[in-house]
């Protein structure tokens, strides 16, 4: 493997102080008419309000949405605009698939590791319910061909050569541009090649379900999370659901896979489409002190990393399995050394054939450039407050969902142990990305 | 907004139809505007001939808030047009029934030139044990009077007592507090009230009555809306930083009043057994301090007690009592000082009501507790109060069917509901430093309910 420098001594460290998210919700249902920025502002408020954030300027905001309008080219600053927050603070947006959320946090802690800000918010926002729909590229070309005619009959022409199919909507999609394949498709294949079974899949989605089911029902969230649109919880979230329950539905993703491959990717283990959005509140410990606020974790490191899917060569969601080698190399961390792993749960097997990897002294060695087999992951440490499969994933807004639990399970663990306690985050994306990052206790 | 049949009776072709058929005519209640003139008029101050040195006292303190003080209606006798703002009446002194007389008929004869919205003050001394015969009748003889009088004022007029005990004086920083109060638009809805204040320290200067919570802390609870919130909004304007708390279920609206008073949101159930431990931590560790706790989280479950089931029963003892119970334990344990609490009685808790026995013993029960923690409190040298509202315009209220809440509404002396921020008010003031005086208290925001006491 490519040798990493140890992190450079940044100048200083940046904090996690809290995050805010609103339930989320599957897609058509509560947040129907929820555009991206209201969904965004209300996190903002939310975390506003909780720390007492009204007419603070903050160094800047970063976020983005995957599914966004054309309209939305400043989502985040009209947010920050709509919200609580001075007016002089700054925004950009961000955008990397289903990494959105931990990108934008990665960049804004930089910033304050250099000393170019001292806080921040990171987040996300996406809608499927609302999301742009656009028409077809032949329609397209004929609006724009109209819009710079001069005469009738110019503006007429271009028109004359639609077909009635060109009139349908191009509605948004998870498919791979380069491949023309879904994600549940290309993960299809990727489970297939790891052999992970049905069973193994049901289990971790069933863990998801119980797990974040007893964290909501223990007030965990009661600081995480501010209701919105009378929604009080995650929607999807099945808090009875059962191995027995989750084996009978039938499998939606890989049918068409040549034998020996069985389907075993079903609407219980894979993650649905969600609407939704999440804000973290990142400072300098400076900053933290001089307003009083206490902080739960440090944001140590992150590694993102890219696979080439396109040519077949491994599996689309697999980047994150050569990141946090890299990731815990440089820090000198071993897998044993982390307390919480937090790994998106795009599909149960994505989480699956992560651990697979790692285990397999093969593939370390030839695709990762290690010496021997990664390690095994302590299951007991995956996901215990649930994760993507019962909590749902709209897109950018993942990432801020799973820094602020970490962070609070990692200030819990250290109050409760007097050790430091670690997290290690994991999202893979559409694309061949992965974006990974070491949560410490502070 | 006071509701439509008040709207109606003032204004336009309304009003002069409700005139001619005599039908009762509540008024547009005066409230607290900041800048505008304590009183709507000049005051007069009388007393009986033993008080004359307390009335000068008082008539001082009232020159010095910039109000035009008289100690004679003389010179206005032969005016028509004149209209007096308020009435002061200075009974401290009184030791017989018959001493009184000359001072309760020429405040009587203002009355009938009492501007929309005046006030009548009457400040005397409770009786105590150990008073003579004499002096127990005339000072308890103060009450019935102020009661009744309050009943015969009009056109928004309020009567309300202070009643002096321990040996207060009325120079003291709350006996003038509470006739401020009493005198302000900030007690539109308060009406025919006895409030006992006892010793306090120094009058406050006058830059004080500005911002009275400037530098405070303070925690209220059920702030997501109604009168909790409006309680939020009153003690941010007073200067306090809000922390406002209700259940995580509630937390939008939360969020919307946090961000208006620029404080934080605490989404929290009261009920949870280290929820004082919770507020103590957020109220110190991000505000550096805690000054003032508002118990308004409340509930309703009303069903007769005979289709009583445990859940509605034990749902509202758990939010309206024990966890104030709870909470305070916890606060006074900790050895918080100075802190001043604040809970939401009801006139249902005094006067009791059909179908809500479980919430009436909560707070009849809220009631109790205050009396009984005023002395711990004390000795951290903090106060303990109540405040029991009468029918206040709320999401609650407006849910009652249309008759019952039409007759809900008459039922008190100012012919109307009180709003939120009527309750609000009467908080903020108890919960202020000048209010130390006042401990153990309920004070009723009812506009003189005829319900109760």
């Amino acid at each position: 493997m490519a040798t990493n420098q140890p992190p450079t001594a940044a100048p200083r460290d940046a904090y996690i102080v809290g995050g805010n998210r609103i339930p989320f919700s599957r897609a058509g249902k509560k947040y129907v008419n929820a555009s991206n920025q209201e969904m965004f502002t209300a996190a903002l408020e939310g975390l506003v309000a909780r720390f007492g954030l009204q007419g603070e300027r903050l160094g800047e905001v970063a976020g983005g949405a995957v599914l966004k309008h054309s309209r939305d080219f400043n989502l985040i600053r009209e947010s920050v605009l709509g919200s609580s927050l001075s007016a002089q603070t700054p925004a950009y947006d961000v955008q990397q698939a289903c990494a959105t959320g931990l990108e934008a946090a990665i960049a804004v802690t930089n910033k304050i590791r250099l000393g170019q800000i001292e806080s921040a918010i990171a987040g996300g926002t996406d809608t499927v319910s609302d999301a742009p729909i656009a028409v077809s590229e032949r329609l397209r070309k004929a609006l724009l061909e109209a819009n710079h005619a001069k005469t009738l009959g110019a503006r007429i022409r271009p028109f004359t050569r639609l077909k009635p199919a060109d009139l349908a909507p191009a509605s948004p999609s998870t498919s791979e541009p380069r491949t023309g394949l879904s994600m549940g498709e290309h993960q299809a294949i990727t489970t297939a090649k790891w052999g992970i079974a049905r069973e193994a899949q049901d289990e971790v989605a069933l863990n998801s379900h119980h797990n974040l089911a007893r964290a909501w029902d223990a007030g965990f969230f009661d600081d995480l999370v501010t209701p919105f649109r009378g929604l009080t919880r995650d929607d999807n979230l099945r808090g009875d659901t059962s191995l027995e329950k989750l084996s009978k539905l039938k499998p939606v993703f890989g049918l068409k896979l040549p034998e020996p491959a069985v389907p075993t990717m079903t609407a219980g283990n894979s993650t649905p489409l969600t609407d939704g959005a999440s804000a973290v509140l990142f400072a300098s410990r400076e900053w933290a002190d001089a307003h009083d606020l206490p902080v739960l974790a440090r944001f140590v490191d992150a590694e993102t990393a890219a696979v080439d899917f396109v040519h077949g060569h491994e599996g689309l969601l697999m980047a994150p399995v050569h990141a946090v080698p890299r990731l815990l190399a440089r820090n000198g961390l071993a897998l044993e050394d982390i307390d919480f792993f937090e790994i998106h749960e795009a599909f149960a097997s994505t989480v699956l054939t992560t651990f697979a990897a790692w285990e397999d002294e093969e593939y370390c060695r030839t695709e990762l450039g290690l010496d021997g087999a990664f390690g095994k992951v302590d299951r007991s440490r995956l996901n215990v407050n649930g994760s993507s499969l019962a909590a749902g994933h709209p897109f950018a807004a993942t990432g801020g969902r799973i820094i602020a639990t970490a962070a609070k399970l990692v200030a819990a663990r250290a109050a409760e142990t007097g050790r430091p306690a670690r997290a290690l985050i994991s999202v893979c994306a559409a694309g061949g990305l992965g974006a990974t990052a070491i949560v410490e206790s502070a | 907004m006071a509701d439509k049949y008040t709207q109606a009776v003032n204004t336009g072709f309304t009003r002069t139809l409700a005139k001619r058929l005599g039908l009762p005519r509540p008024s547009l209640l005066r409230r607290h505007t900041p800048g505008a003139p304590l009183t709507v008029g000049p005051v007069l101050v009388v007393s009986d001939d033993a008080s004359v040195a307390d009335a000068d006292v008082i008539a001082k303190a009232l020159l010095g808030w910039d109000l035009d003080v008289r100690r004679s209606a003389e010179s206005t006798a032969g005016d028509e047009h004149f209209r007096w703002g308020a009435v002061v009446l200075v009974l401290t002194g009184a030791q017989t029934p018959e001493s009184v007389s000359g001072a309760v008929l020429a405040a009587g004869s203002t009355l009938r030139r009492l501007a929309p919205n005046g006030r009548v003050v009457t400040v005397s001394r409770a009786p105590e044990s150990g008073d003579a015969p004499a002096v127990a009748a005339t000072r308890a003889g103060v009450e019935g009077f102020l009661r009744s009088v309050a009943k015969e004022l009009r056109a928004g007029a309020t009567g309300n007592a202070v009643q002096l005990t321990g040996g207060a004086e009325v120079d003291s920083a709350s006996a003038l507090a509470a006739v401020r109060f009493f005198l302000s638009a900030k007690s539109a809805y308060v009406d025919g009230q006895v409030l006992p204040v006892g010793p306090s320290g120094a009058a406050v200067d006058t830059a004080y009555w500005e911002r009275p919570l400037e530098g405070k802390v303070a925690v209220v609870t059920g702030a997501a809306r109604g009168i909790g919130a409006a309680i939020a909004k009153t003690l941010a304007r007073d200067g306090a930083t809000v922390v406002v708390v209700d259940v995580p279920p509630a937390g939008e609206a939360l969020t919307a009043v946090a961000n208006e008073v620029k404080g934080t949101a605490l989404q929290l159930d009261v009920t949870a057994p280290d929820a004082g431990a919770k507020i103590l931590e957020h109220a110190t560790g991000r505000h550096g301090r805690l000054d003032i706790v508002v118990h308004n989280a409340g509930i309703l479950r009303d069903k007769l007690l005979a289709n009583m089931d445990a859940a509605k029963w034990d749902s509202v003892i758990a939010v309206n009592l024990a966890s104030q119970l709870r909470i305070d334990e916890y606060l006074l344990g900790a050895g918080v000082e100075g802190l001043h609490i604040v809970s939401l009685a009801s006139t249902s808790g005094i006067a009791g009501n059909k179908g809500q026995s479980n919430y009436a013993f909560s707070k009849s029960g809220v009631i109790g507790r205050t009396a009984a923690t005023a002395p711990l409190v004390a000795a951290l040298n903090g106060t303990i109060n109540a405040v029991a509202p009468g029918f206040i315009e709320t999401d609650m209220t407006r849910s009652i069917p249309f008759a019952t809440r039409e007759v809900a509404r008459r039922l008190s002396s100012l012919l109307q509901g009180g709003q939120p921020v009527d309750v609000a008010e009467a908080i903020a003031f108890l919960a202020s430093p000048a209010a130390a005086g006042v401990n153990g208290q309920v004070l009723r925001v009812c506009g003189q309910n005829l319900v109760g006491k």
